[in-house]
């Protein structure tokens, strides 16, 4: 059947900023739909809130809407656009909810647009808890006992029925968000609570648990002609009881037999057709009871997912592209695998000939509060996937591409305690502990017993341990070649090997070299070498052949971000993924490294040639000697391949861009400060302390508040403001290692100041701003995690000429060439200099959506020498609108943690607003960050002394639009004097009923809470924060974004405007 | 951990060096390679591997052990086995053995760790070729030499090898979860069935499905098989080239003539073939895998079927009466035929899967209804 020509135009709805549980493979996803649906000549609308994303490049679809992704919002596009359709299925969990409120608000059958890949009935049954056992009774396939409710009552009686553990299951959200295990009464009301609280249905499925059933799932694609595909099968490591999300997996599933692997897959396919996707990819989770093989349905996702992103990414078969295509009416068989050149079709199974493993990446650090065990409800922020052909090798892979430091199986702890604690209530480190567990002689089956992870997955860990044991106390001189081949066959890494030798990396290394043991490249290629193919999708082995066929062009390798975290997201991949697109376009033959599966970056036709592979410098080494490139780009993938920049070009590899050294120069505070001070520039008076003796004594020196800091992070990882020696004494004792080579670093901190963030782009002669961002939240705010206004609201363009001629003083003085990003604090008249990267930056993607100049490729030009001139980006671009960019954050996930912003970095993801006004701009970016502006109600403030006197503005202007205000008793007085009425409100230690009755009881509409940076005000007011989130009540914990919201509040209404008419309204 | 050395030594004069995880001696046979990630035990003792060697592409192979219940005959058919890694552990609530002891106890040849991969690429290029695994003590140029001295299996007819020496019935079914395998009940339909070598899982499914199966061997005149009066008559599958088996395509253009049912699978769709005027020839590297898309020429549909086949029916060589059914869509090639004036149809991969999906179990149900349609 071919494609349907009833529809021309297609809407297409993207997932929205990056949150836990959906994260940037809805990127990957969408960006694949919308090449797909375009080269078949349909005309493609997209809207997605998320400006980081390469989806939402001007040139990826006809007509692109970075706006809030809610019904009310879509309703006026589709009036506008008039689509004939809405692909609903390649924006996640967001998405399919967008479209059953469409569905169920009468707009689709209003503007008569048709649901395309899932109906709204197929979307229902998948995740209406009730409607899915039923279906699945149908086709005779089990579930766990369960029951459905809607009322506590109804929920004590059904726990009654399945007994504890208990799982609470809320129905229609992501990621089990408000779900979890109860093992007991209180454990069960209390999740019951936050669950009906996460359910837009108020609805929850409480179900047996199978805690320590194996648990596997299904990738399935069909098409309207019925025909039915599994793409991969993939088995968790970490049995049931952890969400899949959180879950070490495994492709394919590894202890299955024939027959028992085909009752999963027909089961899986009956399950597709039961639920009616009729076209499309889906994920079908099944849970085996490891004693007799009973085998039942956990749930399916009428939609691509996470988990189809990294079946993609672990077969090579674009389950994304396909499903778009079959969902405008293509059958598979009608379709080519482009992988084999097209010499096969779309319409069969991968066959793989490696293990893929992926591993999920937390950033419990950031939030010291949350409770790190994993559960049914995912916590996690990123994944990184390796290929080996042994599960030891790609397990090894990926511990050491996970960014957190390991080599390998480090040790942990050789306490048995802790060891059995870790083993049976998993948090995200379970399989260290494993290791650790045979380490000091726990049995295969004692580790068995208390975890439950299938002895197959045991017995390779086990034997990773003694081939380390055997290792200790030898040197490195006494390695042969046949025992470092089968080292480095079952995925030691040089840095392992050098620990357990007792030597260094660069050791190992010389001697792995000596022997003439280095890795070959083997091809991914869906078939097992059944097929030629000239895709160069590769990753490292130890094998006898190398398929790597390096050509002799002109190369640049582009070095990506590894997994995702907080501070480390899906901007670094746009720019990886922007240069490597802008580098192909000027003819340079391109090689990606990375190992993210959730990223564009790591599709195969991205860049010429794709190696995923950790971004260690072992392996980035390797593939710098098979590939020789001309140059590589270190400067785009965040801090994780900026790590590896120094070590690299001592290795001889060109590196391309503003040269390390100058990095360093921009890195190293006491080399930068020097700089500043041959351009007479000003910075926050400074200090570098290298013991904690130091630190109280320059502390004096500068005076406080202070921030602190430890140096060479990302993401502001253990940065602090303190007050008062106590807190700074406090700080140097918990929060960090001090050493010579590890220095803190002190900065007055500025009261008051406005932060303000610039990129620009140099190609070592000239240089030119992208955009000055003015910061809404005050300066000690992480620039993470601060809304920005994009050109600025509020600077006087004397000021902001200034720092123009600053920004491009510094860009000079560092031989910058690429990208570059300065943060600036502006208090009064002066203006300080905050930081300088010389890289790209989080901003980069948000400031070439709103300017439309692409930064990041215009960068990586003149990285490869193409100067700005040439390519005709003389000057910066000031676009005749408004854009804020809003900051999105993982609190709701972690019950517990404070939601106050500070110096460290915490939020997951961001939004963008544009409007023509700022107030436009800043509203709709609220929106589509998820808060809901009340138009009525009483206004809670509670403010810090510093904001006395600001806070009766905003409280009068709130007054104005129609809000109550109610107030602790130092605010309500500063008001009342004000001559404004206000009603007292009792702080929680006043006695009741205080604030927090208040917001339980739905009397509040809006928080505005300040408090200062010190540690028993922050605790003290924790509480309000944290039951505003919990009731979903809009927050501002600053003044400035108090003010800002007040702006806001004035509009009655707000406009919709797609980026290309945006773009056209800038003038060149 | 004392490991004894094995090599496979090819034909093209190709060494790989590895580990032996079977008996110790050598064995020569076709090396051919298998794309299936699961059901090592049931290719192993596909009467079809017979002369073969087989390479499996999936890098962990002997996962989940070995049992009493996957097997495709009562012996390890193939020649030998090559892998790229014998796990540790064999984990599953089924096991009884590990695949070693497994491949011990039934005298087979098999190494581990050498570069599955490369192997593969090395026979996808070159076509399949035969091949020496040598284990325990090597001699690597006796090795070549004995793979050189294999030949080809072309004109050689195996069928006749395997066969059973005397006919037998079968009455178990199909294996379920829980249940392993049951006896049949009564039987609607008494099927003959042709033993070229056939797969267990074959008679299971026609006992499935109501068949009393009398199991012949290879040789059996037409005439011995229509005494019977069998509702209908099954063209089993089986190693070798379908050429020189002369006695079974008389005996199948026989029994076509009298009208009775004809069911064919992989030799013995070849032989229908063969039977109806048409021709085989061998091909490069053949069809081994779990994950081939074969087209429904009727219903447009595509199905993943399950194949092992070194032969083909030629299209062109097909008679006016004979219809192409399926046809793979890897490489467009023969996969069912049925014949316009007669109740026979024939595929060339395995509807029985076993390894395999299930896609094409619907072949079996219309045997049974060409046999219903008789009555």
């Amino acid at each position: 059947m071919p494609k349907r020509n009833d529809i021309k135009s297609i809407l297409i709805i993207g997932a929205g900023p990056i949150v836990i549980g959906q994260a940037c493979e809805f990127d990957y996803s969408g960006a694949q739909a919308c090449k797909a649906l375009r080269e078949e000549g349909y005309k493609v609308i997209l809207v997605n809130s998320n400006p980081a994303t390469i989806m939402t490049d001007p040139e990826m679809a006809d007509v692109t809407y970075i706006e809030p992704i809610s019904w009310q919002v879509v309703e006026k596009i589709i009036a506008r656009e008039r689509p004939d359709a809405i692909l609903p299925t390649m924006g996640g969990q967001t998405a399919l909810n967008c479209a059953l409120d469409l569905s169920r608000h009468g707009v689709l059958e209003k503007y008569q647009v048709e649901l395309i890949g899932a109906s709204e009935d197929a979307i229902d049954k998948a995740e209406d808890r009730g409607r899915f056992k039923e279906a699945m009774a149908k086709i005779g396939l089990s579930c766990p006992l369960s029951f459905i409710c809607h009322t506590l009552e109804e929920s004590l009686e059904a726990q009654a029925k399945v007994g504890y553990p208990t799982l609470i299951r809320p129905s229609f959200t992501m990621g089990g968000s408000g779900g979890g295990i109860a093992y007991n009464r209180e454990e069960f009301l209390a999740i019951c609570e936050r669950g009906f609280e996460a359910s837009p249905t108020n609805e929850l499925l409480i179900e047996q648990s199978v805690l320590g059933w194996k648990e596997y799932e299904m990738e399935v694609v069909r098409d309207r002609a019925d025909n039915c595909i599994i793409i991969c099968s993939i088995e968790n490591f970490d049995p049931m009881g952890v969400h899949t999300g959180d879950s070490i997996t495994v492709a394919p599933a590894q202890t299955l037999t024939d027959k028992e692997y085909q009752i999963m897959r027909n089961a899986s396919i009956a399950v597709l057709r039961e639920i009616g996707v009729d076209t499309g990819g889906s994920n079908v989770q099944f849970a085996i009871n490891p004693d007799n093989g009973e085998m039942i349905v956990i749930e399916m996702n009428p939609r691509v997912s996470r988990s189809s992103a990294l079946a993609s990414k672990a077969t090579g078969f674009p389950i994304a592209k396909i499903a778009a295509k079959l969902a405008v009416g293509y059958t598979l068989d009608e379709l080519k695998n482009d992988i084999t050149g097209g010499a096969t079709p779309a319409s069969f199974e991968p066959s793989i000939d490696y293990v893929v493993t992926k591993i999920p990446r937390f950033t419990f650090e950031k939030f010291p509060l949350a409770d790190d065990r994993l559960t049914t409800q995912m916590k996690s922020v990123g994944e990184v996937m390796a290929m080996g052909r042994s599960l030891q090798e790609s397990l090894q892979k990926a511990l050491r591409g996970l960014e957190t430091g390991l080599s390998g199986f480090d040790e942990q702890t050789t306490s048995e305690e802790t060891i059995r604690h870790e083993l049976g209530t998993p948090g995200p480190d379970r399989i260290l502990y494993v290791a650790d567990a045979f380490r000091i002689g726990l049995s295969r089956d004692d580790v068995f017993a208390i975890s439950k992870i299938d002895p197959w997955f045991l017995a390779q860990i086990e034997d990773l341990v003694g081939e380390e044991q055997a290792l200790r106390g030898r040197r490195i001189e006494d390695l042969a070649h046949g025992e470092m081949f089968r080292l480095k066959r079952k995925g030691f890494s040089d840095r392992r090997l050098a620990l357990l030798l007792d030597t260094d990396q660069a050791g190992v290394r010389a001697k792995r070299w000596a022997l003439d043991i280095r890795p070959v490249y083997k091809r991914v290629d869906t078939c097992a070498a059944e097929f030629a193919t000239n895709t160069a999708y590769m990753y490292s082995t130890y094998e006898e052949e190398c398929e790597s066929r390096p050509t002799n062009n002109k190369k640049i390798m582009v070095l990506g971000g590894g997994p995702n975290r907080i501070g480390q997201g899906i901007e670094f991949d746009y720019c990886c993924v922007h240069a490597a697109l802008a580098l192909r376009e000027s003819g340079f033959e391109t090689i990606m490294v990375n190992c993210n599966p959730e990223t564009v970056s790591t599709d195969y036709d991205t860049s010429d040639r794709l190696y995923f592979e950790p971004l260690t410098l072992e392996d980035v080494l390797e593939v710098c000697h098979v590939e020789k490139p001309f140059g590589v780009i270190v400067q785009y993938g965040g801090q994780t391949p900026l790590k590896l920049a120094r070590a690299l070009e001592a290795a001889g590899v060109p590196i391309i861009g503003t040269s390390p050294d100058m990095i360093d120069a921009a890195e190293d505070r006491e080399r930068f400060q020097k700089l500043l001070q041959e351009l007479a520039l000003k910075q926050p008076p400074n200090r570098t302390a290298r013991t904690p003796a130091d630190a109280m004594r320059l502390a004096e020196e500068i005076g406080y508040p202070l921030v602190v800091r430890p140096s060479y992070v990302l993401g502001g990882r253990a940065m602090e403001i303190v007050h008062e020696p106590a807190d700074l004494e406090r700080y140097m004792r918990e929060a960090v290692k001090v050493s010579n080579d590890s220095p803190v670093l002190l900065d007055r901190f500025l009261n008051d100041a406005i932060e303000v963030d610039v990129d620009c782009v140099s190609d070592g002669v000239n240089v030119v701003i992208g955009g000055i961002m003015q910061h809404i939240e005050q300066a000690g705010v992480h620039s993470g995690d601060s809304a920005c206004s994009l050109p600025p609201y509020s600077l006087f363009p004397a000021v902001q000429d200034e720092i123009r001629r600053q920004t491009i003083a510094m860009a000079r003085a560092l031989n910058v060439v690429g990208l570059m990003n300065v943060q600036f604090a502006i208090q009064g008249d002066t203006i300080y200099v905050l930081e300088v990267n010389p890289r790209a930056s989080r901003t980069v993607p948000f400031v070439s959506k709103v300017t439309s100049a692409p930064l990041a490729k215009i960068a990586a030009r003149a990285m490869a020498g193409i100067s700005l001139v040439e390519q005709g980006f003389t000057a910066e671009v000031i676009p005749p609108y408004y854009a804020v960019k809003e900051a999105v954050f993982p609190f709701i996930k972690f019950p517990g943690v404070d939601t106050i912003l500070g110096p460290e970095m915490k939020s997951t993801g961001e939004v963008m607003g544009v409007g023509n006004s700022f107030a436009e701009a800043f509203v709709k970016s609220q929106l589509a960050a998820g808060d809901k502006l009340p138009r009525t109600g009483k206004v809670f403030m509670s403010v810090r002394a510093g904001d006395k006197n600001g806070c009766v503005e905003v409280a009068r202007e709130l007054q104005r639009l129609g809000f109550g205000v109610c107030a602790t008793r130092g605010t309500a007085k500063v008001l009342s004097d004000a001559g404004l009425i206000v009603q007292v409100v009792n702080k929680v230690a006043e006695g009741r009923p205080h604030i927090v009755d208040l917001i339980k009881n739905g009397e509040i509409a809006l928080v505005i809470n300040t408090v200062d940076e010190k540690r028993q005000a922050i605790q003290d007011s924790h509480s309000i924060r944290r039951s505003a989130l919990q009731a979903r009540i809009p927050q501002s914990t600053t003044l400035a974004g108090a003010q800002a919201l007040c702006v806001g509040l004035q509009l009655d209404d707000f406009g919709i405007y797609s980026l290309q008419e945006l773009h056209a309204r800038i003038k060149r | 951990m004392s490991t004894v050395p094995a090599i496979l030594a090819l034909a093209d004069g190709t060494v790989f060096k590895g580990t032996a995880i079977g008996a110790v001696g050598h064995t020569v046979g076709e090396v051919v390679f298998n794309t299936a990630m699961t059901g090592y035990q049931e290719i192993l003792t596909d009467p079809s591997y017979t002369k073969q060697i087989v390479t499996l592409t999936y890098p962990h192979i002997g996962n989940v052990g070995a049992n009493s219940e996957d097997t495709e005959s009562g012996a390890v058919f193939a020649s030998g086995l090559i892998i790229r890694d014998l796990p540790l552990l064999h984990s599953n609530f089924r096991a009884e053995a590990s695949l070693s002891d497994y491949l011990k106890a039934n005298h087979t040849v098999a190494i581990a760790d050498i570069d599955t991969r490369r192997l593969t690429r090395i026979l996808r290029e070159g076509g399949a070729q035969a091949g020496c695994i040598m284990a325990g003590e090597i001699d690597e140029a006796r090795a070549i030499e004995l793979a050189r001295g294999f030949g080809s299996m072309a004109g050689q007819d195996l069928a006749q090898v395997v066969s059973c020496d005397a006919p037998y019935k079968w009455t178990t079914r199909e294996w379920r979860l829980g249940e392993g395998y049951t006896e049949q009940g009564e039987a609607r339909y008494h099927v003959v069935a042709y033993d070229f070598g056939v797969k267990h899982n074959i008679l299971r499914m026609l006992a499935e499905r109501g068949c009393r199966l009398t199991v012949v061997p290879a040789k059996t005149p037409a005439a011995e098989v229509l005494a019977l009066n069998p509702h209908g008559v099954f063209l089993s599958n089986g190693p070798g080239d379908p050429e020189p088996c002369d006695y079974a395509i008389t005996a199948i253009r026989d029994i076509l003539a009298t009208r009775t049912p004809v069911f064919g699978i992989c030799l013995g769709h070849q032989l229908l073939g063969l039977a109806a005027g048409g021709k085989t020839s061998k091909m490069k590297f053949g069809h081994h895998g779990a994950n081939h898309p074969v087209q429904d020429l009727d219903s447009g549909r595509v199905m993943i079927t399950s194949q092992n086949h070194g032969f083909q029916v030629d299209e062109t060589s097909l008679p006016a009466n004979v219809r192409v059914t399926h046809r793979s869509l890897f490489d467009g090639t023969v996969q069912g035929i049925a014949l316009t004036d007669r109740p026979a149809f024939s595929f060339q991969g395995h509807p029985e899967a076993s390894p395999g999906p299930n896609d094409v179990a619907y072949l079996f149900d219309r045997f049974t209804a060409a046999m219903d349609a008789q009555d």
